[in-house]
């Protein structure tokens, strides 16, 4: 893979990331958030996980990306402006930061290149989940109904 | 020159890194969810990378991981945002300095 | 014989409990008990004093282990010599006459199972003293002859001068027997054995006596103390007069013969302490013994004159014959004073006994005074009656009493100290015969009076006993006379022989001649007694209306009673009255004090219970919520808040595993 095209994809990712956690426009960061899931995909097709880079697409940006902004509308009653970072935030974070550099780049066993691979097809994701993963699949179908039904019964209308 | 996992696990940590800046100093509710998926988003390239990197990348066992902690991403966002309207419905705001009943 | 002695004293205290057993009706088989039990100690004492004469002063010993402590051992034993076969065959002999007697006597008592229970335990404690080989055995059965006679004397509880009399005995007794306990415990410290004989190590032996060293003068007259007590010696003598409370065989058989006999026994049992160091046969122990016992002879025959009851009259003359042995002892007489003891037994027994016929058969009236004329009414009273005052006056050849006296004058006329207790006995001898015919006179002859009206001679149960030891009194004087002086010889372990022509000395005349004068003399004072007689009412004694100031003092007894309530009882109370004080007021404060501090403890601890532990515990608890408070301070309830927490968690954890990488 292009080591020039990863640098800039990822450049870019983390531009939008930073982007969504300081600006002060709720609808700009919103949106730098979605740039920041596009990147984030852009990068899982150049790992070669392109099936799981489409699905993010499909659920975060689609779904999820799109469930801030409506939600962000829903609740306008507030100043259409927040606060940025602060500087304990940015701290802790930059704290964090450092400290997880310093524990991968110590880590002598993961500076090694990517073997070849071939793309991994979508048959093989289909046959995996429906035969060593069919219980995780399961679980998570009757996860999802239950954070469907708890979303519904939490924004419903109290019974007077 | 080829990426090596190294730098791809630098770029999950800026990520990881700045959704924890987003959920600490964010004043909205829905900011904190926002960084929360962002800190996930990070955790998934993480598990794709080492995936990738990995000696024999046969099995899809990462890929999996990621399908399922995707699904899971998006089940928690819509309940987190379901809480925030309801209780934005309770409080008329959103701004989390003001939730503060489990103060002790 | 040595192996079966214990046997002697152990019948009759069998006898007695089991007689104590029996119900009050069974009074036949109670008599019957009694009576066996001092046969059967009788026999055995005739088997023991045959062993004896195997051989002169043959003395067998058996010693036997009471208990150990550690390495000392305490070690009790019988011993059988002449000196003690010849006091086991009186005791059981009179015993046995006596216990005969009674049955008679106590016949309308109803308390009679318990008087002869009583009888038969003191028959075995007396045995039981004669031959114990060790001085604390003798002390015990000491001990048991006192309680015994407390016992009796206050057989009669219903009576509280009874009561009192047996306690007056048993107190003064006490005060003698503290003297002996201290000779006793003193003898054993320093010579380490109580044992008399123990093949060469006993306390009476030549071993023994030598450690004692120049305390055998002490340890003699701390054990004559007990003498004194027990035989009624001045001045403990107050309790036997007194002790005639109890019925006439109790005064019979423990206030003539026997009991008081004891001390006299004791003195000579121990004679070697008391002669230890004898120069011409005179030790300063000896000396005091000799002039106690001539005060004491002396001064109750005085007091005899001047009594009118018959038993206390008897009294007297008990003390004063007790006194007349000491004397023998202590002038060196040892065996003439121990005949003269066995003798006095038989004949005093003898005289108790008839004049319990004499009461008996006046219906309980003891005044001589109100008696007279009985010489008719009852012949086989007064006869017997009359040979026991003519042995007892020492009226010698046919009668022991004489044999006794003459040898006892005999001995204290060779001593070599004074010729004063000589003379002095000589008065006394006149002064018996004096009052023993005032006696007779009063009682046998003359008019009858108030007592004497109805009077009749007792039941053959009463009369034969009497005639027995009479019997023996004249009878005993066999052995005793100078011209065969077998008991002198057996007692002092020589071999006697025949020799007439001593029967004449010049000492037995010089006692016909004063026991006649006794007689004369009071023949003539009291010729007319119990009659009218120049202005004498019948009731006043001739002696009381010549000198009635004289016979006042002589008739309350000199007076020492009195004395000693105004002196020794005086003190007492006043002991006790302030210890009771003492005990109110000192003692008491002092516990209660003690008490107090308990108290002031118990409050000490509630209050540091209260203030300390309490408080403590208030102030943990508050510093609990404090700190609670504060911490709950870190909960604010920002989700960002925690949410930071955790990343500084997570960094804290990072750099955690790094170092330890």
């Amino acid at each position: 893979m292009s080591s020039v095209a990863f640098v800039i994809i990822a450049i870019l990712t983390l531009a939008a990331a930073l982007a969504a956690a300081t600006l002060q426009k709720l609808m700009h960061a919103a949106l730098s958030f979605a740039a920041t899931l596009v990147g984030v995909a852009a990068l899982f097709f150049l790992l070669g996980a392109e099936f799981v880079g489409l699905v993010l697409i499909f659920v975060y940006i689609g779904a999820v990306a799109v469930l801030i902004v409506f939600t962000i509308l829903l609740t306008r009653r507030d100043v259409g402006k927040d606060r940025g970072a602060n500087w304990t935030g940015a701290l802790l974070a930059t704290g964090v930061f450092g400290g997880l550099i310093w524990a991968i780049l110590k880590t002598q066993s993961v500076a090694i290149v990517a073997p070849h691979m071939r793309s991994i097809s979508v048959k093989r994701i289909g046959e995996a989940l429906m035969t060593s993963y069919v219980w995780p699949l399961q679980c998570v179908g009757l996860l999802l109904t239950a954070a469907l039904i708890g979303a519904l019964v939490l924004v419903m209308e109290e019974k007077r | 020159m080829t990426p090596t996992l190294q730098v791809v696990l630098v770029v999950s940590t800026a990520l990881f890194s700045a959704g924890l800046l987003a959920a600490l100093s964010r004043r909205h509710a829905i900011f904190i969810l926002i960084g929360i998926e962002m800190m996930l988003a990070a955790a998934n390239l993480n598990f794709i990378a080492f995936w990738r990197f990995s000696p024999q990348p046969q099995p899809p066992t990462g890929v999996m991981i990621v399908i399922f902690s995707i699904a899971i991403a998006a089940a928690e966002a819509a309940v987190g945002l379901a809480l925030v309207i309801a209780v934005y419905r309770h409080y008329r705001t959103t701004s989390v300095d003001h939730f503060d009943q489990l103060k002790g | 014989m040595i192996d079966h002695l214990w046997l002697i004293p152990a019948v009759p205290f069998a006898a007695s409990l089991v007689i104590l057993s029996l119900p009050n009706r069974r009074r036949t088989s109670a008599a019957t008990l009694a009576v066996a039990g001092q046969i059967g100690a009788l026999a055995m004492s005739v088997f023991a004093f045959l062993s004896t004469l195997q051989a002169p002063g043959l003395r067998t010993v058996q010693n036997f282990t009471w208990f150990t402590f550690g390495d000392n051992a305490l070690r009790l034993g019988w011993l059988l010599d002449p000196l003690a076969a010849a006091m086991l065959m009186m005791i059981t002999l009179v015993g046995f006459c006596i216990f005969v007697f009674s049955k008679g006597y106590m016949a309308g008592d109803k308390n009679f199972v318990r008087f002869f229970a009583y009888l038969s335990f003191f028959s075995g404690a007396m045995l039981g003293l004669v031959i114990s080989n060790s001085l604390l055995l003798l002390f015990i059965c000491w001990e048991l002859v006192g309680l015994a006679s407390y016992l009796l004397i206050g057989f009669w509880i219903e009576r509280p001068s009874a009561a009192a009399a047996a306690k007056k005995a048993f107190i003064t007794t006490r005060i003698g027997d503290m003297g002996f306990f201290l000779g006793l415990l003193w003898l054993y410290g320093r010579s380490g054995t109580l044992l008399f004989y123990d093949g060469g190590n006993g306390c009476l032996e030549s071993a023994g006596l030598a450690m004692l060293g120049a305390t055998v003068t002490s340890i003699a007259l701390l054990i004559f103390c007990g003498a004194m007590g027990k035989s009624g010696q001045f001045p403990l003598h107050v309790w036997l007069p007194d002790a005639m409370e109890g019925p006439t065989p109790v005064s019979a058989l423990i206030h003539a013969a026997t009991m008081v006999a004891a001390g006299v026994f004791l003195v000579a049992r121990v004679y070697p302490i008391f002669s230890l160091g004898a120069i011409n046969g005179v030790t300063s122990s000896l000396i005091v013994v000799v002039w106690i016992g001539v005060t004491t002879a002396l001064m109750a025959a005085v007091i005899a004159i001047a009594q009118a009851d018959i038993k206390r009259i008897l009294a007297y003359s008990t003390v004063s014959q007790l006194g007349l042995m000491m004397v023998s002892l202590g002038v060196g007489g040892v065996a003439a004073g121990i005949m003269h003891l066995l003798a006095h037994g038989f004949f005093k027994s003898l005289l108790f006994l008839g004049s319990g016929s004499v009461i008996h058969g006046c219906h309980g009236e003891q005044d001589i005074r109100k008696m007279g004329g009985l010489r008719r009414l009852m012949p086989i009273t007064f006869s017997t009656y009359a040979i026991g005052m003519m042995a007892l006056s020492g009226v010698p050849l046919f009668f022991s009493g004489g044999w006794t006296k003459e040898e006892i004058l005999h001995v204290t006329a060779h001593w070599p100290v004074s010729r004063l207790p000589y003379f002095l006995l000589l008065i006394g001898v006149v002064l018996t015969a004096l009052y023993m015919t005032r006696q007779i006179i009063y009682v046998f002859f003359g008019d009858r009076h108030a007592g004497s009206q109805h009077a009749h001679e007792s039941s053959r149960v009463m009369t034969l006993p009497l005639i027995v030891l009479a019997i023996s009194a004249i009878s005993f004087s066999v052995v005793l006379t100078p011209a065969w002086p077998w008991l002198h010889d057996y007692l002092t372990d020589e071999s006697a022989h025949f020799a007439f022509p001593r029967l004449i000395q010049p000492t037995l005349f010089l006692s016909l001649v004063l026991v006649g004068m006794g007689f004369a003399l009071g023949i003539w004072i009291y010729r007319k007694a119990g009659v009218q007689d120049r202005g004498r009412a019948a009731e006043t004694d001739p002696l009381e209306f010549a000198q009635p100031k004289l016979f006042r003092f002589l008739e309350n007894k000199m007076w020492i009673d009195e004395l000693y309530a105004r002196t020794v009882i005086a003190f007492s109370w006043m002991s006790a009255r302030f210890s009771d004080w003492m005990d109110r007021n000192f003692w008491d404060r002092l516990v209660r004090g003690f008490g107090g501090i308990g108290q002031q403890f118990g409050i000490l601890t509630a209050s540091v219970d209260e203030r300390g532990i309490n408080a403590g515990v208030d102030e943990t608890s508050v510093g609990t919520r404090g700190l609670g408070r504060l911490m709950s301070a870190a909960h604010s309830g920002q989700i960002q808040t925690y949410l930071g927490v955790i990343a500084i968690g997570l960094l804290a954890l990072l750099l955690f595993y790094a170092w330890l990488a």
